[in-house]
């Protein structure tokens, strides 16, 4: 935990920033987990609250950003204090963004009519739940500051590269399948992708948290579990 | 006879209690009515009646015992105050959390340690609790607005609960505050059980439901004097009945493991036994698809925390699997090892069969409902989709974990670790 300063005004404006940190945190969970319902069960009414949600997010990292900014100039931080005020502007945009990703998740809802089998709903829920999780874990981190939890980060990392990989080879069979097919899903095909950058972010705010309380960069060995880059399909003409 | 002795008794010695009580005021009465009897020289007919007035009002359940009886409660009173606030928290069963002003947690239950893991004492429940609603429920409460609130709370992530939370001061002017979650995942998950079953059984249960309208048809039309007709259709339609009802079975199985998704179970369970008793069990499937297990199990009695007829079902199911899709290897291997190291050490136990194996794609995505990597073959085998779903359920129940290796030609490896704990 930070150790006490002599203005007392100063360890306030520093819990500020992670308070509206968290729930920055708290907002970008719950929208992505409301555009993935929106999206599973067509509902267009909570897609649209999702998309008007974001504003409270990008006011939240203007906030941060302002206040952050302030902080420095007025109170010329050190050490500790530098790297929680740089850590929690770097921090508020990767939420920011994840909120982002939240808010075209659902803005494809509308696109996508329902009618694809519901296995594939099941697979993008699923990459949604090993996402989130991953996010939630990370926040908590961020709350307790027990950064020797952190190594699940990667594996987890792996586990969302390998459904989200076989989530697309699945779509590309289905667009072959039918030609009717390729609008709804292409649109899935970019909702997963999106969800799948949300655990890049997630990994992202780890490094971040980790670099805050340790002083170190978190060791950089990320091995590449992202197979699309070479997934192809046979192109096989259906017969007339 | 002996009560109302006894009623005597302590109405005696409530007596001499007055007394005892009233003892110096009796004696200074006393003193005073000798001495105005000395000086004044009154007479002894004053004196004596004054005396017997003194003693009287000595014995008469005066004021100050009504007051002594009002201190006891007094008393006892101070000693709830004095109460500990941690022997109170621990007393609830709920989980609760007292924070102090800047939202920073003070102190929690064992309840509360046991539903939210990470907490900690110092810890902003600000940054714990991110929910928009409870970040509103915290705000409100300590900017003073309201002295108690409560909101409905939902954690999706592990597992899904909900509670419901309710806020409050603690006391006047304490600057402490309280949070007590009600624990209503059970009858939401009723709720969601019933519509996913819903769901789920129409979906698939309309298949085999359409076959059967489409043969009735039939035999009631075109095949009505057919005998050799009739008797193949009726064939396919007990299998699709039969069908439905291994779904039903296997999905009202599912459903049951899902209501309670997080409850440990207990005993000890031998898996030795419990294994050896699903390769009996499964024999004739085995040797009907010609397939030979072999046994490769560690010495000694193993034993794990759980329930043997969930641990059973598993590797019934598992085994079977390996029996109906790994038929072209000819034989499945099942095997116990002891994992000793690492900070997870237990019992794995590996199914392995040498069939065609499953390609990578699918292995992150065969534990999920009505996921087929095969949907003509899993029909033929009488598969319902949900196999490894429930494997999956009952695994996370009992702490566990599946990991599956497979090459496609070499066959597929389950294979299940039990914590040793």
């Amino acid at each position: 935990m930070q150790s006490v300063h002599t203005v007392s005004a100063y360890d306030e404006e520093l819990k500020f920033l992670s308070k509206r940190i968290a729930a920055m945190g708290g907002h970008a969970e719950r929208m992505v987990e409301q555009a993935v319902a929106a999206l599973v069960n067509v509902d267009h009414g909570l897609a649209q609250k999702v998309i008007q949600d974001d504003i409270v997010l990008d006011e939240g990292q203007r906030e941060i950003d302002d206040k952050a900014i302030i902080i420095i100039a007025r109170r010329q931080p050190m050490a500790t204090d530098l790297r929680e005020i740089v850590g929690a502007i770097r921090i508020s945009a990767d939420i920011e963004r994840v909120g982002d990703l939240g808010k075209n998740v659902a803005k494809r809802v509308a696109s996508v009519d329902g009618r694809q089998p519901n296995s594939l709903f099941r697979g993008i829920e699923a990459l949604a739940n090993l996402a989130l999780t991953q996010l939630k874990e990370v926040l908590d981190v961020y709350a307790s500051r027990s950064v020797e939890r952190i190594g699940f980060v990667r594996d987890r990392d792996d586990q969302i590269d390998a459904m989200y990989t076989s989530l697309f080879r699945e779509l590309l069979t289905y667009m072959m399948e039918d030609p009717r097919n390729i609008t709804p899903c292409t649109h899935l095909l970019f909702c997963a992708k999106n969800i799948e950058r949300i655990g890049d972010h997630a990994t992202n705010i780890a490094e971040t948290i980790y670099y805050i309380v340790t002083g170190d960069q978190m060791p950089a060995e990320r091995p590449k579990g992202d197979k699309t880059d070479k997934v192809v399909m046979a192109g096989t003409v259906p017969a007339k | 006879m002996a009560e109302t002795g006894a009623g005597q008794d302590s109405r005696g010695q409530a007596l001499a209690a007055r007394l005892r009580r009233n003892r110096w005021l009796l004696a200074a009465g006393v003193v005073a009515v000798i001495a105005v009897y000395s000086f004044a020289g009154a007479s002894i007919y004053v004196l004596v009646p004054a005396l017997a007035l003194l003693a009287a009002a000595a014995m008469l359940p005066a004021d100050a015992e009504r007051r002594s009886t009002d201190t006891g409660a007094a008393i006892e009173a101070s000693g709830l105050q004095r109460l500990s606030g941690e022997y109170l928290a621990a007393a609830v069963a709920d989980p609760l959390i007292i924070f102090d002003h800047s939202a920073a947690m003070v102190h929690a239950n064992a309840a509360a340690f046991a539903a939210f893991g990470g907490l900690a004492p110092g810890m902003s429940l600000a940054l714990k609790f991110r929910a928009p609603e409870m970040q509103a429920l915290l705000d409100g409460i300590l900017s003073g607005g309201v002295a108690a609130d409560a909101v409905d709370y939902t954690e999706k992530l592990p597992v899904e609960r909900t509670y419901r939370v309710s806020a409050s001061t603690v006391g006047h002017a304490t600057g402490l505050y309280v949070l007590v979650f009600k624990d209503q995942s059970e009858t939401r998950r009723i709720d969601r059980m019933r519509a996913d079953f819903i769901a789920n059984a129409s979906h698939e249960l309309r298949t085999p439901l359409a076959s059967i309208a489409g043969f009735i048809e039939t035999l009631r039309g075109p095949a009505r004097n057919d005998p050799a007709a009739r008797d193949q259709f009726l064939q396919i339609m007990q299998n699709q009945t039969g069908r439905m009802a291994r779904l039903i079975d296997d999905l009202l199985s599912l459903s049951r493991l899902e209501m309670k998704p997080y409850l440990r179970p207990g005993t000890a369970v031998d898996l030795r036994q419990a294994i050896d008793s699903v390769i009996d069990s499964l024999g004739p499937l085995a040797s009907e698809n010609g397939i030979v297990i072999e046994r490769d199990f560690i010495d000694g009695p193993v034993s794990v925390p759980g329930d043997r007829d969930e641990l059973f079902q598993v590797f019934e199911n598992l085994l079977e699997n390996a029996c109906k899709y790994g038929q072209s290897g000819g034989r499945v291997t099942v095997s116990m090892a002891r994992v000793e190291d690492g900070q997870d050490p237990g019992i794995d136990v590996t199914i392995r069969d040498y069939g065609p194996g499953i390609a990578e794609e699918h292995i992150p995505r065969i534990t999920e409902r009505f996921y087929r990597v095969d949907v003509e073959n899993s029909r033929t085998q009488k598969g319902t989709g949900l196999g490894l779903s429930i494997v999956k359920h009952i695994l996370t129940r009992h702490n566990a974990r599946l990991s599956i290796k497979s090459e496609v030609g070499k066959g597929a490896a389950f294979t299940v670790h039990l914590p040793a704990r």
